[in-house]
């Protein structure tokens, strides 16, 4: 059976794959459920818990999405992807959006015909060294030997960094971050370098966290965000307004807690436009008039979902520094629903 | 008589001595320490050496493998748990983690309360290839082996029982064309045809008939997506399927490449080339990445239907080759006494060549059989959650961050298991097809 599709399949390709791009949220509601492409495993971000669930902050993108189209959070099939196979997964309409802390690019979004529609978390590299070196700025960092993992962006970036600051350093090539964790404790390296939610986390597991400090240069910009393909602007207008509503729900004080108080009216129209007790805003986007209200009651709003899976109290302990509402000196900033 | 001997000898003993116990120095453990550790001074000093290294690194490893800790949460927990018991900063492993995923590392997302299926079809496995591995078991089970393929696939994933079925109605429709077909149309067209109609019926007919006999009779268990399989499981069923797969496969094109028909020849050469030239990873990123631009959006070529494929290609390549080499290592008088006793060439190959050959490359196969098992923890590049993949997986969650050694040595120790039986089995197999005279 399977044989006479491939088959099939292969003669009409080239037809189909011109066609078909234009109805993912058909697809979607067909089938049921929502393919998200997440990583194999990054901590904060997505992993699968003790009984098997996805559970994180890139997951939390993926069940709300999943909520605004269903109602349903558990309506996701999470696709793990590698750095290789996550572009080409998408691509190839084998997942229909990623949520896989991935770094907008001119070059993702332009050349691989890919649309960001969002940032869900502003990251940027930062170096780790042990407290007893006694560094307390990049600046010192004249020399020393660096764990790097290779063919990364932050690979690229140490080398800009130290050759623009005129210092030399001597890279320790290493493959993944858990080679990295135990290269740096075992002293092969001085500095560990990668994004500070990554240092973080991974600082979080050592015996002893206070014995090494994450200094303060961030030196470059990792905005991670959800992305589709490109061309179907209305499966695209979900996912970004998906996102926005989880931030304007943390702007607008609608939190897990209340959603469901607030979705009956308010006082503030933008709220009530947001939750579907006024205007037509879910059906302009082909959903329930309810789906705000859907994607809030989930894990709450992007606050919430923030400190449950990367915040300060979690073993993560992220300060939310750029990813704070503009109201509070942050980036995050949603347009209005209107 | 008496009196010549007095006078002779001035003592005669006139009675045994006792059996004496032989010199230290020549018995027992001494006589084998003096003989193999310590029979030069080169040869004690590297002695010395080697127990001094084996201790180092016992000494370090021991402790902190057998004072493990089993029971806890999370790798902050265990160190809880060891500062308790052992004091600040002792070393000692954290098997907990072992313990907390044991199912995800076993069995990966597979749902927890159908566990018993991939258990029974590992059951139903082991009792499939028993009359295949040993002699001295009954040939019944044969019947069990015909059955196993489908029945373990239908356990694992589920779905409606018809599906297998219409699967198997194949290859009895090919055998029965075979059977009787040839007093009707001659062997040849026989064979030909016993070849293509399954291959027909297949493409055509199967999907249909399956799901006829599904609306008649719906007989089913819940179905299992691929994607909820992981772990061991996983790397079982990669590794186990394409063991099996790639044995007759390359058989077929080790005798193909030794064939004298130039497309048959010609063909076999260029797939064994091909294959083999280039490393499996990229075959599993071109079955991953590549297939999928071909594939219209939403077709669901199941990913793990094209690994199994890749990976069984890759190893008959390197099989045909291991039995080419067997092949070649039989005298030229063995296949020029089959064509005087009047073999056909498949008479030949199978009561004459084929058991010789195969002997022979009984080390290169299941070399090459362990080297397969081994590559399926390769399948991590694409995506696929085998133990390997679930180590990352289990590092990822906040509990079990930082934890490394001890996941790495349970999946090696798991691997050494099933390889070193297979390296057993293989010498076992060779001691009983010994037919030199040692």
């Amino acid at each position: 059976m399977k044989k006479s599709v491939l088959l099939g399949t292969l003669t009409i390709a080239g037809l189909v794959a011109a066609a078909g791009s234009a109805q993912t949220l058909d697809e979607v509601q067909a089938r049921g459920s929502l393919n998200c492409g997440v990583t194999t495993g990054l901590v904060g971000f997505a992993a699968p818990n003790a009984s098997g669930e996805w559970e994180g902050f890139d997951v939390g993108v993926c069940r709300a999405v999943a909520a605004a189209v269903f109602g349903d959070p558990s309506a996701v099939n999470f696709v793990p992807t590698t750095g290789q196979t996550r572009f080409t997964a998408l691509a190839s309409g084998e997942i229909d959006m990623l949520a896989r802390n991935t770094t907008w690019t001119f070059s993702r979004d332009v050349d691989l015909r890919f649309e960001f529609t969002g940032i869900n978390y502003y990251d940027g590299q930062g170096f780790m060294v042990p407290r007893e070196l006694g560094v307390s700025s990049a600046m010192e960092l004249d020399g020393a030997t660096v764990c790097i993992q290779t063919g990364t962006t932050t690979e690229l970036n140490l080398a800009d960094f130290f050759a623009s600051n005129n210092m030399s350093y001597e890279p320790v090539p290493i493959e993944t971050n858990a080679e990295a964790q135990q290269q740096y404790l075992a002293g092969a390296c001085d500095v560990y370098t990668t994004d500070a939610s990554g240092l973080a986390a991974t600082r979080a597991t050592f015996e002893d966290p206070s014995a090494h400090v994450v200094l303060p240069e961030i030196i470059s910009k990792e905005p991670l965000g959800p992305l589709v393909r490109h061309g179907d602007h209305e499966w695209g207008d979900i996912v970004r307004w998906t996102l926005n509503a989880l931030i304007a729900a943390e702007e607008l004080g609608i939190t897990s807690a209340n959603v469901s108080e607030l979705a009956a009216g308010t006082e503030n129209p933008e709220i009530n436009r947001l939750l579907g007790s006024e205007g037509e805003l879910g059906g302009m986007l082909g959903l329930s008039s309810d789906w705000a209200v859907n994607v809030i009651s989930v894990g709450g709003n992007y606050g919430e979902l923030f400190e449950a899976n990367i915040g300060e109290a979690t073993p993560i302990g992220l300060a939310r520094g750029l990813n704070a509402q503009w109201t509070d000196g942050g980036l995050l900033y949603s347009p209005p629903f209107r | 008589m008496s009196d010549t001997r007095a006078h002779s000898a001035s003592y005669v003993r006139e009675t045994m001595l006792p059996e004496a116990e032989p010199p230290v120095t020549q018995t027992g453990a001494i006589k084998w320490m003096r003989e193999n550790l310590f029979s030069s001074i080169t040869n004690a000093i590297l002695t010395l050496l080697s127990v001094y290294v084996i201790y180092y690194v016992l000494s370090h490893t021991l402790g902190w493998m057998l004072f493990g800790i089993w029971d806890a949460g999370s790798l902050s927990e265990c160190r809880e748990i060891r500062d308790e018991l052992y004091g600040e900063g002792a070393s000692v492993a954290c098997w907990a983690v072992l313990a907390d995923r044991w199912d995800q590392l076993m069995f990966g997302f597979y749902p927890q309360d159908l566990y018993w299926r991939p258990v029974l079809a590992l059951g139903i496995f082991f009792v499939a290839v028993a009359p295949i591995l040993f002699e001295n078991v009954s040939r019944k089970l044969f019947y069990v082996t015909a059955i196993a393929p489908f029945l373990c696939f239908w356990l694992i994933w589920g779905g409606s029982i018809w599906t297998p079925v219409a699967v198997a109605l194949g290859f009895v429709i090919g055998w029965a064309v075979f059977r009787f077909g040839s007093e009707i149309v001659g062997a040849l067209l026989a064979t030909i045809g016993a070849i293509l109609l399954p291959i027909l019926y297949w493409l055509l007919l199967a999907g249909t008939v399956g799901q006829g006999l599904h609306a008649i009779l719906p007989i089913g268990i819940e179905f299992v997506d691929s994607d909820s399989i992981g772990g061991f499981m996983l790397a079982i069923i990669i590794g186990v399927t394409s063991i099996i797969l790639s044995f007759p496969l390359g058989i077929v094109l080790a005798l193909g490449r030794q064939s004298d028909l130039f497309i048959i020849n010609k063909s076999c050469v260029f797939f064994i080339e091909v294959i083999r030239s280039v490393p499996l990873i990229v075959w599993l990123f071109t079955a991953s990445l590549l297939l999928n631009y071909f594939l219209p959006p939403g077709t669901n070529f199941d990913l793990l239907l094209r690994v199994i494929i890749m990976v069984t290609f890759f190893a008959s390549a390197y099989m045909a080759e291991v039995i080419r080499g067997g092949l070649a290592a039989l005298p030229r008088g063995q296949y020029e006494g089959a064509d005087s006793l009047g073999l056909n060439y498949w008479q030949s190959m199978q009561l004459i060549v084929l058991p010789q050959a195969l002997k022979i490359s009984i080390p290169g196969i299941v070399n090459t059989f362990i080297g397969i098992f081994k590559d399926t923890t390769l399948v991590v590049f694409v995506g696929l959650s085998d133990p390997i993949g679930f180590s990352n997986l289990i590092r990822a969650t906040t509990d079990w961050n930082g934890i490394y050694w001890e996941l790495f040595i349970f999946i090696g120790a798991c691997f050494f298991v099933c390889c070193f039986a297979m390296s057993k089995y293989s010498q076992f197999l060779e001691r009983k097809l010994r037919t030199d005279h040692r």
